[in-house]
């Protein structure tokens, strides 16, 4: 049974990859991925989960969609959400966190700043 | 009538006061024995106290006493300091090693993950697909192109562009141009003033240009335009990224393309062939 579970909704198999790897270094963690929005949902009602890592631009549904749609949930409205994203304008970051987002991360990720931003969404020391 | 003397006659006490002054004179006897034990163990503990701090003696011995006690501790402390100085160079070092191997994990982690992604997969576009996407996220490129050289008019054609229309972008010649160039040479070119982050692009002059290669054949060529806002300059990894992208993805793009075109060609086969049996 892991102590944590993350939910990975990225539309990109190559990012997803590189973010579970990034993540696989904390201890006891599962990591279940989404390639969209909707699939995301889908996934996030089969299950707990301790944090949300979602892209912004993703086909089906975009990640801002996502996070209004859980925020507004009564269920999943504490669970911290980081965004990866391209998008490295303020008034997107703004807009991301004004929605609901607890951090916000640009592409080109490095692998021990995204690490560093889940263990402190999920108080892990 | 006679007088009595008190002196001569003292008068007679009673054989309980005399007991029980007598049991008082013992305990007061056993209280002093105690207090006079105690005082000498009192006295035995100074006179040790005195001789630890060297208060016997002259003057002259004691405080040369202190002066040698003082040098002890001064030769003692610097042995420490010199202890912690190399404990805190050590650690320094040590700290300095783990962000490098951090860095290093990080940087391995990349390219594996897109050496992994470009060889999973058999199907050309999937392919072209995982190269924009491994340029995006992991590059961040804004605005970019693959060119692949046309084998049988040797020209370099744009296969596929994020960021710009595919329409706006023309074939280009091997040595005609930047791109030309690159494809000719086989060499990587960067734009001046590019480590500086201070390189500026057009489509006839872009930022960075890499051959794909099998060997010394190249076979097209990767084009970045423009970076995304938030990536000023390249780091190591950029540079590690290119030169797997260079030979990784020109092997993923061939292998792809020898695979559809066999795909094809077995499909004409039994369709002919499914013909003949028909017949």
């Amino acid at each position: 049974m892991p102590d944590v579970r993350i939910l990975v909704v990225e539309d990109s198999p190559t990012m997803r990859q590189l973010i579970s790897f990034a993540l696989k270094r904390m201890k006891g963690i599962e990591i279940v991925e989404a390639s969209d929005g909707v699939e995301g949902l889908k996934k996030l009602n089969s299950g707990t989960y301790n944090l949300i890592i979602t892209d912004i631009n993703m086909p089906v549904m975009d990640g801002l969609k996502l996070i209004s749609l859980v925020r507004r949930d009564v269920k999943y409205r504490t669970i911290p959400i980081m965004i990866i994203t391209t998008e490295g304008g303020a008034e997107d970051r703004e807009r991301a966190l004004a929605l609901g987002a607890d951090a916000y991360i640009t592409k080109p990720i490095q692998a021990g700043n995204v690490l560093d931003t889940a263990k402190s969404l999920l108080g892990i020391p | 009538m006679s007088e009595e003397n008190p002196r001569e006659n003292p008068p007679v006490e009673q054989p309980e006061e005399i007991l029980e002054l007598m049991s008082k004179s013992v305990l007061f006897t056993k209280e002093l024995m105690a207090e006079n034990e105690r005082l000498r163990f009192r006295m035995v503990e100074m006179a040790e106290e005195n001789r630890r701090f060297g208060a016997t003696g002259t003057p002259e011995e004691k405080q040369r006493l202190f002066q040698e006690q003082i040098q002890d501790l001064e030769t003692e402390k610097e042995r420490l300091l010199g202890q912690y100085q190399n404990v805190e160079e050590e650690n320094r070092i040590v700290a300095t090693r783990y962000v490098e191997i951090e860095e290093e994990n990080n940087n391995l982690a990349n390219l594996y993950v897109c050496s992994y992604q470009l060889h999973s997969t058999l199907d050309f576009h999937e392919v072209s697909q995982i190269i924009m996407e491994i340029i995006i996220n992991l590059i961040g490129a804004e605005e970019f192109g693959i060119f692949l050289l046309d084998a049988k008019t040797q020209i370099l054609q744009p296969m596929a562009m994020e960021g710009i229309p595919l329409e706006q972008i023309p074939p280009v010649a091997p040595g005609e141009g930047v791109i030309g160039q690159a494809a000719l040479s086989g060499e990587n070119y960067y734009a001046p003033g590019l480590e500086e982050g201070q390189a500026s692009s057009s489509l006839a002059h872009p930022l960075v240009c890499i051959p794909l290669k099998i060997k010394d054949q190249v076979i097209g060529v990767i084009v970045l335009y423009k970076l995304l806002p938030q990536k000023t300059q390249f780091a190591n990894v950029d540079y590690e990224l290119f030169t797997l992208l260079a030979g990784h993805a020109a092997t993923a793009i061939f292998s792809s393309r020898l695979y559809t075109d066999a795909e094809r060609k077995l499909h004409t086969i039994k369709g002919f062939m499914e013909l003949l049996t028909k017949q």
